[in-house]
């Protein structure tokens, strides 16, 4: 019997005996989880003890609701979610730039071309950033064509194109057709993102809806990048750019 | 309410103060309390270290002890717990579930059947100090209690509550723990110790005496000057 | 006590009279304290996020079969390798052979616990390969010869001085002052390796049933460089890490970030599905996922701990375990530091051997509030204890606890223990924390409170008499 056989087999073996309710319902039924106090309401520090599940409404009706509700709130509308973006991006290290037009697009990535004094930018084609990434007069490393790791790695910067921008976390989701391959978004020493306002998405869930939308199914390379590549393994002190980009730009495109 | 009360074995023969304290208070609140004298421990020392058969032996005669009663009260966060929390488990499968379950579900810790029971908040005491309290974790984790005895504290005349670091860490009892790991159980209570030391307070409270023995316990070998009461006994002083 | 045991006690006890290193973990954690309650609280509601999260790991776990037969057709269907390994060494002679069949003969390595769980790395260097470690801590432990420390924070017992020393002795690089710095050094050295190695190995924190991919939660970049760099990739994965849906991980991926370092979200999440497509220009042309067992279906198996394998290795017992910050996580000997570490090394390696893991908690419950989901892990640590000793009881402890309920289930008797105290007292007190003391496992560090003048049992028959 090959081992894939023999780890289903004990798998199964396994399971065949069932878990404690309290694994599911953290202590509602089972007796290590406790049961409710007097029926009193418990409030322990962060009241762990509080068992979890559907709230219930006054009249007793359950409301369903989706795992993701829990999770910190995001604003319904666009300019709500921009901001949440931005004030996470300023927390996270990531500098968010914005860009009434394609023309503000194109000076503002020549001004960090300036700024930061490119030699050489990688890119790929992609129709916000096309026209500034050429506009600029440097050499450009194109890596959705066949390209040398070794070219990549000189470049000193990166600019792309995204899926979308992830309002809740602050992060940005890229994918292999969207970013210019895999590498791209985290080789360079500085990562820049062109996307448009209506890029902003609430949540992860929301990413991932996109994405199955978009592509044929889910690509093979999905990544979202929070915030410039950092560390905190020596004395816990944060140093960003540890491997990834030490830098991370976000044009924000308005219309 | 006819209230049986719960002593378990350590304050017994250790804090019987936090006892007393409590049958005082029960009484001047006009309830009728009773003692079963056959009670000793819960057991948890065996439990804990995985002598569950003994265990169940010794929590037979608190079964039997118990068997009556109509709201059972304890003065101890960890054997409440025992009582309350693993008596179900221990006796899982046992002829005396359903007891071990009834026990279980009459059983209170005595700051919780204060404030959330008897709905009480001023006992109308005074004790004036400056004072910290400390969490034991059964109280805490297992059965919740963490409002409680600070509504409770809140009311005491002239007595100044001031929260030190890391309330809820651990100070290192854990009992059988505390002299099998030794080492390890004295360093967790010196650094509960450093925090108190911290606040600048001259008393620590608990609503675990058994906590309360091991940072005493440390604070006197370093020399420290800060005592410690249960809570029943600073609530008891009217 | 068997020899894991004797090591356990020798070198916890060792730390917890090092108060530097206690200073060292304690200001470490204070700051991941403050970031954490600081994003917990932009939860609507940690507490149902807990739940959420644990109900998305319960699925999978209960339905593993299931789960893993879906991720192993969906990564196979475009083009991944999936192999089943039973145990560590089969895992590591497949990786060998993928190894030698490319090839290959460097191997640059992101973080991976399950790695270490089986000793991969130094399992390839036997059969000839070099293997780097990228991750930052991980990359300092390897040059200073020594385990990880803490499941997410490999290298938190280290001062800056210490990595500095070690980069001098071990890269030749110069005196550096500051984190900073010797970031930088440290980026320099793995840059050259990322572009060398034709290798690529990772382990996976989360691995997506339904879409058929595995999912890295990483800080620094280095898991997408040696994901993405290298022709050959082969990342290895527990067999408890499959997750149903892709949704799944709308939840756990912030909850990992918050509950492991106080993060909204960790800087890179990256799901790979498979090695570079067809319209592809990078990428690995060949993809290996090694699913492994050792010793998981036992715990599986075992339906009262089985929530253990919702553990998503955040670390976040650790970082609450007033053990572990007492006695560090090399006192442990154990892959998994902390309270899951006491909680499934049983299960791994053997309960007799590792059992004193299981006794030396207090069991205050830090670890199960700090789970985001919600493993019951102080009472699997009672567990653990129960089974040891129904399995076989400690010879001269039986008699004791024999005793003990002998004489609490006699009350006649035990009125009898509070004049005995009293009269013993003023003996104990005499010899307390000598060697023929009885008390001294506690007299030793500790004081005792004096006998009180009567018990309760005294004070009530008085009342009442």
């Amino acid at each position: 019997m090959d081992s894939r056989e023999k780890i289903l087999r004990r798998i199964r073996e396994a399971l065949s005996v069932k878990a404690p309710a309290r694994h599911l319902d953290h202590g509602q039924t089972g007796s290590m989880g406790v049961p409710p106090v007097n029926g009193a309401a418990r409030s322990v520090g962060d009241g762990s003890l509080q068992t979890g599940g559907t709230p219930v409404l006054p009249d007793g009706c359950a409301v369903a609701h989706s795992p993701t509700d829990w999770l910190p709130p995001v604003p319904e509308n666009n300019d709500g979610r921009v901001s949440l973006f931005e004030k996470n991006s300023a927390d996270l290290k990531t500098e968010v730039r914005h860009c009434a037009d394609a023309a503000a697009v194109a000076s503002e990535l020549a001004l960090l071309a300036r700024e930061n004094g490119w030699k050489s930018v990688a890119s790929h084609s992609f129709e916000m950033g096309n026209a500034a990434v050429q506009s600029l007069g440097l050499p450009v490393v194109r890596t959705d064509r066949e390209y040398q790791t070794s070219d990549l790695e000189k470049c000193a910067a990166g600019i792309s194109g995204c899926d979308c921008l992830v309002a809740q976390t602050g992060g940005i989701m890229v994918t292999a057709a969207s970013a210019g391959g895999r590498a791209l978004s985290v080789l360079p020493p500085h990562h820049i993102v062109i996307a448009s306002r209506s890029q902003l998405v609430g949540d992860l869930a929301d990413a991932f809806a996109l994405l199955r939308k978009a592509h044929n199914g889910v690509p093979a390379f999905v990544s979202f990048i929070t915030g410039p590549s950092r560390t905190g393994d020596i004395e816990r002190i944060l140093v960003l750019g540890a491997h990834g980009p030490k830098k991370l730009t976000v044009l924000v495109l308005e219309n | 309410m006819k209230i049986t009360l719960f002593i378990p074995c350590f304050i017994d023969q250790y804090y019987p103060g936090a006892g007393i304290g409590m049958v005082r208070i029960l009484e001047k609140l006009g309830h009728a309390v009773e003692y079963p004298e056959s009670q000793t421990c819960c057991g948890q020392p065996a439990f804990n270290s995985g002598y569950w058969d003994e265990a169940r032996s010794v929590a037979e005669t608190m079964l039997d002890a118990f068997r009556d009663a109509e709201v059972v009260v304890g003065v101890s966060g960890s054997c409440g717990a025992m009582l309350k929390v693993f008596y179900p488990e221990l006796f899982h499968g046992h002829p005396r579930e359903a007891e071990a379950k009834a026990l279980a579900a009459k059983t209170h810790e005595f700051s919780s059947f204060l404030v959330n029971v008897l709905g009480v908040g001023d006992l109308g005491v005074s004790y004036p100090a400056k004072a910290t309290f400390h969490d034991g974790c059964h109280g805490l984790r297992e059965m919740g209690i963490k409002r409680e005895p600070r509504e409770l504290l809140k009311h005491v005349r002239g007595l100044e509550l001031v929260e030190m670091k890391e309330a809820e860490t651990c100070c290192g009892f854990g009992g059988t723990f505390s002299v099998k790991f030794p080492e390890i159980s004295t360093a967790m209570g010196e650094v509960k110790c450093a925090s108190i030391l911290e606040t600048g307070a001259e008393l620590v409270i608990s609503n675990d005496s058994s906590c309360l023995m091991q940072i005493q316990g440390i604070l006197d070998r370093q020399g420290k000057k800060i005592r410690s009461m249960h809570l029943a006994e600073v609530l008891a002083n009217f | 006590m068997g020899t894991e045991s004797i090591q356990f006690h020798r070198d916890a006890d060792r730390l917890t009279h090092d108060l530097r290193h206690r200073g060292l973990i304690q200001k470490a954690l204070g700051g991941y304290y403050v970031k954490r309650d600081e994003q917990k609280a932009k939860y609507t509601d940690w507490q149902e996020a807990r739940t959420s999260a644990a109900a998305a790991k319960y699925e999978a776990v209960n339905h593993l079969d299931k789960y893993l037969l879906e991720l192993t057709e969906k990564l196979e269907a475009r083009g991944t390798k999936v192999f089943w390994a039973a145990d560590g060494a089969e895992a590591a002679e497949y990786i060998s052979s993928v190894a030698r069949n490319a090839g290959v003969k460097r191997i640059i390595k992101s973080k991976t616990m399950t790695g270490e769980e089986i000793h991969l790395g130094p399992a390839l260097e036997k059969a000839g390969l070099e293997v780097v470690e990228s991750d930052l801590g991980e990359f300092i432990v390897q040059l200073r010869e020594e385990p990880p420390y803490h499941i997410v924070f490999p290298s938190m017992h280290l001062t800056r001085g210490e990595i500095d020393e070690t980069f001098q002795k071990k890269l030749g690089s110069p005196h550096a002052d500051t984190p900073e710095e010797l970031t930088m050094i440290a980026r320099g050295v793995m840059r050259q390796k990322y572009c060398q190695a034709d290798m690529g190995m990772s382990g996976a924190n989360f691995a997506v049933a339904e879409t058929g991919h595995i999912s890295i939660t990483e800080n620094e970049g280095n898991a997408r460089l040696s994901t993405t760099l290298p022709k050959v990739l082969v990342s290895i994965v527990g067999i408890e890490k499959v997750i149903p849906k892709l949704e799944d991980l709308a939840v756990l991926l912030p909850m990992l970030a918050t509950a492991g370092a106080g993060q909204n979200m960790t800087c890179y999440n990256t799901l790979l599905g498979g090695p570079r497509q067809p319209g592809e220009t990078d990428g690995p042309t060949e993809f290996h996922v090694v699913l492994l067992d050792n010793k998981r279906t036992s715990l599986l198996a075992d339906a009262e701990q089985r929530d253990a394998l919702h553990c998503i290795r955040c670390g976040a017992c650790l970082n609450v375990c007033p053990i572990f910050k007492n006695i560090g996580g090399h006192s442990y000997g154990t892959t998994y530091q902390g309270p899951i570490g006491s909680v499934i090394t049983p299960h791994l390696r053997g309960l007799q051997s590792w059992k004193h893991l299981s006794f030396s908690s207090s069991l205050c419950g830090a670890c199960h509030e700090a789970c985001p989901v919600r493993i019951d892990l102080h009472h699997h640590l009672l567990q653990n204890r129960r089974n040891a000793i129904a399995e076989k009881s400690v010879w001269w402890e039986k008699p004791i606890f024999a005793g003990f309920a002998w004489f609490m289930r006699r009350p006649a008797l035990y009125r009898l223990a509070a004049p005995m105290l009293r009269l013993g007292a003023p003996v104990l007190h005499a010899i307390r924390g000598k060697f023929f003391d009885p008390a001294r496992m506690w007299t030793g560090t500790r004081d005792l409170p004096p006998a009180p003048p009567q018990s309760f049992k005294e004070y009530w028959r008085k009342r009442n008499g």
